[in-house]
């Protein structure tokens, strides 16, 4: 069971359906891998039941029951046909997050970023905004970097630490500007992650400030 | 209840992630557990109303014998306050109508997939309504969990000793929410039908977020505390 949940108060925006896609996204796969958060969004989603029951009806025209009718018959529109996952892909990637996958995990193409690190970003951006799966290599350690933004990463599989915590599948980490840190995959696999990431990363340290100035944040 | 606020369009340029999370070490705590620690008892059970009891046999009668008449009925019930919710979001009449039909079209075709022990009918046609218009209005798509998904962690009880207290407090749940004080009452319309997240709603209102967030939480503080009272 996850022991990092998302705030309360973003399982109430999603509950609610203000949260944008890409935290929502977020949210629906941590739900997946944790029945107690599902269980208080259920909780939430009775209030906007109610709220609903209780608003001043607003009746639709006569004819549209007569026109609906008419329509219960018509076949269902087909559902897009998903690529065939792998197990893995199926084991690893709740159903919210493998919607937005064209492949198994070991066939989409990953784009390394440093020796431990790759990448491979999911078609879901609104601007300024970067969606993507990470893959940490086992042990390996990403360069200590702050934020320009607000970051979201949810483990999938394996795990890792940072100078705030342990994370491990199901967990949440949030970071915003105010964090600065160096996370390290576990030692004992690889590390499977969904990062939604606004702003980009800034490195720290004398070299990272050098390398900032030739990589685009 | 108060219904003071202004309608809007939707929020199209909204922030994707909130500006700022709470700290690290304070989420260490973890937030789901009070809200399961004080739910109701397993086995506590409190009379449906004869309303929910009637929308629930009327889904029943749609997913086992495609009644006509069951949806006729329920249409009746809930098209109105559908096509109202969506005006609210910043739908216009024509729009309101069509998307009110493809919710009722989904309530139709997904009767078989209601689960009476999991959720209130309102609750449920709620989420079909929600998701619709994100999915038409915001042409976003909405992640979702699927009930039959094998990575999906299930619960620790029997679903029977979760059935959720929602199934069974719609009346009640409304008398509370009436009950709220007025700004905390706005503060759930804002969150529920102008498609503001709490960082929206602090700029709207300019209150500061801290103040939405503990505004919200106290709401939601009486609110369980109705679902708990037996």
């Amino acid at each position: 069971m996850p022991f990092h949940h998302p705030p309360e108060d973003v399982l109430f925006d999603y509950a609610a359906g203000s949260v944008r896609e890409p935290l929502g996204l977020v949210v629906a796969t941590h739900l997946a891998l944790c029945p107690a958060c599902r269980r208080q969004v259920r909780e939430l989603e009775t209030i906007g039941g109610a709220l609903l029951e209780q608003l001043p009806g607003s009746p639709p025209r006569i004819a549209a029951i007569d026109a609906l009718l008419g329509r219960l018959d018509e076949p269902e529109p087909a559902a897009p046909s998903s690529p065939a996952f792998d197990a893995e892909t199926r084991r690893l990637v709740p159903a919210p997050l493998r919607a937005y996958l064209g492949a198994s995990l070991k066939d989409i193409a990953w784009r390394p970023v440093t020796r431990g690190l790759a990448e491979h970003d999911l078609a879901l951006a609104p601007p300024g905004v970067k969606t993507q799966l990470l893959r940490i290599r086992a042990g390996a350690a990403i360069p200590r970097h702050g934020h320009g933004g607000s970051e979201a990463v949810l483990v999938l599989d394996g795990g890792f630490s940072d100078e705030l915590g342990t994370y491990a599948r199901g967990d949440l980490a949030l970071s915003d500007g105010t964090i600065v840190h160096r996370p390290v995959a576990d030692a004992d696999g690889d590390c499977l992650c969904l990062a939604v990431v606004e702003g980009g990363v800034r490195l720290a340290g004398p070299l990272g400030r050098l390398l900032n100035l030739f990589t685009r944040a | 209840m108060t219904q003071t606020i202004a309608l809007r369009a939707p929020t199209v340029d909204a922030p994707a992630l909130p500006a700022a999370w709470p700290k690290r070490t304070a989420r260490l705590v973890g937030l789901a557990a009070p809200a399961i620690k004080g739910a109701m008892p397993a086995g506590a059970s409190v009379a449906r109303t004869d309303q929910e009891r009637r929308l629930v046999d009327l889904i029943g009668r749609i997913a086992r014998h495609r009644e006509r008449d069951a949806f006729v009925a329920l249409f009746d019930h809930f098209a109105p306050r559908i096509k109202a919710y969506l005006v609210r979001l910043g739908s216009d009449d024509a729009n309101a109508e069509e998307l009110t039909q493809e919710v009722m079209l989904a309530v139709w075709r997904r009767a078989a997939s209601f689960n009476p022990s999991l959720a209130a009918v309102s609750t449920w046609v709620f989420t079909i309504a929600r998701n619709k218009r994100i999915d038409r209005l915001r042409r976003e798509r909405r992640p979702e969990i699927e009930p039959d998904d094998p990575a999906l962690v299930p619960e620790p009880e029997t679903p029977a000793d979760v059935a959720l207290e929602a199934a069974q407090t719609g009346g009640r749940l409304r008398a509370a929410i009436a009950d709220l004080p007025g700004e905390q009452q706005q503060l759930l319309l804002m969150a529920f039908f102008e498609d503001k997240s709490h960082s929206a709603i602090a700029a709207e209102t300019r209150l500061p977020l801290g103040t939405v967030k503990s505004r919200i939480r106290l709401a939601l503080i009486r609110l369980r505390g109705t679902l708990e009272s037996t």
